[in-house]
């Protein structure tokens, strides 16, 4: 027994990413379209070259037909998946795993969430009959479950309130420089720090730059065994390494949980980076995209993913390690934050950064200089729930096969 | 020996100012303040309250001596539901067992009085509970002169459990006259001219109280509490001049610091008695309602040894009177504000709601055989060793703890914004993830010390959500704490 991963035995063989936002004019089905067809493109395929497909969405369609009806694939198996925020991940994970499998030669993660039809600003909650008692979902808002971290951090690591705001202000405002240069994504401003610290507060001391973009959008990727790659691209990813982990929901009930690190990340974490061969995380990725969907929900992730020393991770934020020219740079698309968040497109949205950066396709003013001195490694992490009772995913890809 | 084994009074936190509706209406209002039921507070989970503070400190069972209800009467002229049973809720939250029975005695503000003396008539254990939510139309006097509150009663039955207060006689006269009355689903009442009612209130209150202190062997002089309880003020304060008792035997009736509670009244007035009262003497509650009941009750020599906490006069000096009266309107669905821009929340669901019935209403939780684990909600696997159905059932209602950390959430929906949540760490073990309740989040801070209150969160389609929040504990530590 044991998580043995399927390093290298997969690679990503084409990408597509629609722009996010707030998409009036565009249904999920015209989205999956988009995504699809300029994913197709990207890997010189037709949807006849498909075997099979996964596609993640959290609330905006049921069942495989959402996919099929939308772009009339005929007599194809397709799978639909929800994992809260993971879902787009869990489209990619579980295709590599059917490809890895031999079970079929290529296949199609997709994923689409449409948030803006409902009519309301924040996440809506799904509708589970129960009893009232505010188990199932929780009373509160995903920003109030997130405000939970930031004053436990402060308070274990002796940080001060003030000190604490500008850490998180400065996540935020790296997010925006980083989505101001992305075409893609949802807010393509840069955002003064005055701003961000003043903005309006939504929960705890979270103000509304604290939280990521609500936004439509949809994006996908197309899996093949490795030894097939590079028949349709030159400079494949490599799937090193696909962890997701369920938490046990102990932080709820658990007078032992602390609200300053989510386990649940930990040991996702560790799970891919052996399944990947990564020994030190810090020195060895080239950059990561990881699940902003609140300020300090980034900074507490520097620390879970072992990017910083536990206690340190508000230092390195404010020292500009994870900037874009950083040493190991953090969201370098824009995030949730900038990017914006449709929860199952975000998944495999982040890995579109990975495949433009690690190819060497990003925009010049986006370009990481990781990746040009010798790093080959990338990162996407997701979390769903809250702190306490939580899913995480991680992967790691590369531009090589492991030697 | 008929009479009250336990009693307790359940005064809400908030306060209106009158003067507060004056500042807002440009006339009206007045001096002194109500007590108004919380946006997240109606009758029953006042009635709740009250019970809870009766049986907190003489917990039913064969160790305390005293006995568990098998009768729960609730009255209120304020009832939450129709057709269905409010007193089963009651019932619920207090965690007693099927075979008690639990019945409403709604409508009439009469009916306070009613449960008192059908629970006190009862060959076993009854518990009768007084709620009411009152007030009127905005710049009336229902509003300026109602208040919100309940009282729980505990009578012994044929138990020979100890008696606090042996009632000694009981009379009541009966007229049909209009004095008050308010038609099904009408926003208010409505009262005949006052003197009416002071004219005819007189000599049915004279024979009711002639009647009684005639079965007792008693006359006016001999009565060392007079307590007069009913909504027709006039005649209320004629009666209480007039009865013959020592001038200092009159209690107060609290309605300058918290109102008329109606139906609750004659139950507030009795507790605040009780709360004082030596043993050996002589108590007449009166209350005029449709007529007359007065109820002679003597202290005994257990009171002392079984008062309740909190007193009526902790929780009238506990209340905070801050509240702005366009809350106020807001709370009784008197103005209609814009909702949070958020989906309206779902009806609680019938069968999941009664799987977990004495978690949801009892806040019983389950305790890990193996470890100790506390878990709430309770859970088949131990949330800590993992071990499957080793669980035992752990009442964590009365159950105190720290504030471990909070948010305050502009965006979650909530009938009064914003919610503040917290996460507690019980004293005794467990962690709870809830909603904090009658407290000003401005000065909330970590380690602050928090109890259960039972509440209706919200009402959607028509049902009403009742569960438990936290509030922050406010009175001196209990007898039972202390001991």
């Amino acid at each position: 027994m044991g998580s043995r991963g399927i390093r290298d035995r997969v690679c990503i063989v084409g990408m597509g990413c629609i722009p996010f936002g707030e998409h009036w004019d565009l249904s999920t089905e015209d989205m999956l379209l988009n995504a699809a067809t300029a994913t197709l493109t990207s890997a010189g395929m037709t949807l006849d070259d498909i075997d099979a497909y996964w596609l993640g969405t959290a609330a905006s369609g049921i069942s495989g037909l959402t996919l099929s009806r939308a772009l009339r694939i005929g007599d194809k198996p397709v799978t639909r998946l929800e994992n809260m925020c993971a879902t787009g991940s869990e489209a990619l994970r579980n295709a590599s795993y059917a490809v890895a499998s031999g079970a079929y030669d290529v296949a199609m993660a997709i994923g689409v969430e449409k948030l803006k039809d409902s009519g309301f600003s924040g996440l809506t909650r799904m509708s589970i009959p129960s009893d009232g008692t505010g188990w199932i979902m929780g009373d509160t808002s995903p920003p109030a479950n997130f405000s939970l971290l930031a004053p436990a951090y402060a308070k274990r690591y002796g940080v001060d309130a003030d000190e604490l705001k500008d850490v998180l202000t400065r996540i935020a405002w790296k997010n925006h420089q980083n989505g101001a240069k992305n075409p893609l994504a949802q807010f393509r401003k840069a955002v003064a720090k005055e701003a961000i610290c003043a903005s309006p507060l939504v929960a705890g001391n979270l103000g509304i730059f604290d939280c990521s973009g609500v936004a439509d959008g949809s994006a996908a990727a197309i899996v093949v065994r490795a030894e097939d790659a590079h028949r349709f691209t030159d400079k494949p990813l490599y799937v090193k390494g696909l962890s997701f982990i369920a938490g046990k929901a102990a932080g709820s009930m658990d007078p032992d949980y602390d609200f300053t690190s989510f386990p649940e990340v930990v040991k996702s974490a560790a799970d891919a980076y052996a399944q990947a061969g990564v020994t030190d995380p810090r020195a060895e990725i080239a950059m990561a995209e990881v699940h902003d969907c609140f300020t300090p929900t980034e900074l507490v992730l520097m620390e879970d993913l072992g990017f910083a020393e536990r206690g340190f991770g508000w230092k390195e934020v404010l020292a500009g390690t994870f900037d874009l020219d950083g040493d190991l740079p953090v969201n370098p698309d824009g995030g949730l934050k900038a990017f914006g968040h449709p929860i199952g497109a975000s998944g495999l949205r982040m890995m579109y950064e990975c495949w433009l950066q690690l190819r060497g396709e990003a925009p010049p003013d986006r370009r990481i200089t990781t990746v040009d001195q010798g790093k080959k490694l990338a990162l996407t992490h997701n979390l769903g729930g809250q702190p306490g009772e939580c899913v995480s995913f991680v992967s790691v890809v590369g531009s090589e096969p492991s030697a | 020996m008929a009479g009250i084994v336990a009693y307790g009074a359940y005064v809400p936190y908030h306060r209106l100012k009158r003067s507060e509706i004056a500042a807002v209406l440009g006339e009206g209002g007045g001096k002194g303040t109500r007590a108004v039921a919380s946006y997240d507070e109606d009758a029953t989970s006042m009635g709740v309250e009250a019970a809870r503070v009766a049986l907190r400190h003489a917990p039913a069972g064969p160790s305390s001596g005293i006995p568990v209800p098998e009768r729960i009467l609730f009255a209120t002229a304020n009832p939450p539901y129709l057709d269905k049973t409010n007193a089963a809720v009651i019932h619920a939250a207090l965690d007693l067992p099927a075979s008690a029975l639990a019945v409403d005695a709604g409508g009439a503000v009469r009916s306070g009085v009613g449960a008192l003396l059908s629970a006190a008539d009862a060959r076993v254990p009854a518990l009768a509970v007084l709620s009411d939510v009152r007030t009127g139309l905005p710049g009336g006097a229902d509003e300026r002169d109602g208040g919100d509150a309940a009282a729980a009663f505990l009578f012994g039955g044929d138990t020979d459990a100890p008696v606090v207060a042996e009632l000694i006689a009981m009379a009541a006269t009966t007229d049909e006259f209009l004095d008050r009355w308010r038609t099904p689903g009408a926003p208010a009442s409505r009262v005949w001219e006052e003197r009416f009612g002071e004219h005819v209130y007189g000599p049915l209150a004279d024979a009711a109280f002639a009647d009684a202190l005639k079965q007792a062997g008693l006359s006016p002089g001999d009565v060392d509490h007079l307590a007069v309880a009913g909504l027709a003020g006039r005649a209320v304060k004629r009666f209480a001049a007039g009865a013959g008792v020592r001038a200092e035997a009159v209690a107060s009736d609290l309605t300058a610091a918290i109102g008329n509670a109606g139906t609750a009244q004659a139950g507030v007035l009795l507790a605040d008695v009780l709360d004082r009262a030596e043993p050996g003497q002589t108590i007449a509650l009166v209350v005029l309602a449709d007529g007359a009941t007065v109820l002679l009750f003597r202290a005994t020599a257990a009171l002392a040894g079984h008062r309740s906490a909190p007193t009526v006069a902790a929780q009238i000096a506990a209340g905070h009177d801050g509240l702005r009266y366009a809350a106020f309107l807001t709370w009784r669905g008197l103005l209609t504000r814009e909702p949070p821009r958020r989906p309206d929340p779902d009806a609680p669901a019938a069968p999941p709601s009664h799987r977990t019935e004495r978690y949801k209403y009892a806040f019983v939780g389950s305790r890990c055989d193996d470890c100790a684990a506390v878990h709430l909600p309770p859970v088949r696997v131990c949330v800590k060793c993992g071990a499957v159905d080793r669980m035992s059932d752990v009442p964590m209602a009365d159950a105190t703890g720290t504030v471990t950390t909070f948010t305050v959430d502009r965006l979650a929906f909530t009938p009064s914004p914003p919610m503040v949540a917290v996460v507690i760490d019980f004293r005794d073990g467990g962690r709870f993830r809830c909603q904090l309740t009658d407290s000003d989040h401005e000065t909330l801070a970590i380690g602050d010390r928090v109890e259960m209150t039972f509440r209706r969160m919200l009402t959607a389609n028509g049902v009403h959500n009742y569960f438990w929040k936290a509030r922050p504990v406010r009175e001196e530590p209990t007898r039972a704490e202390e001991a």
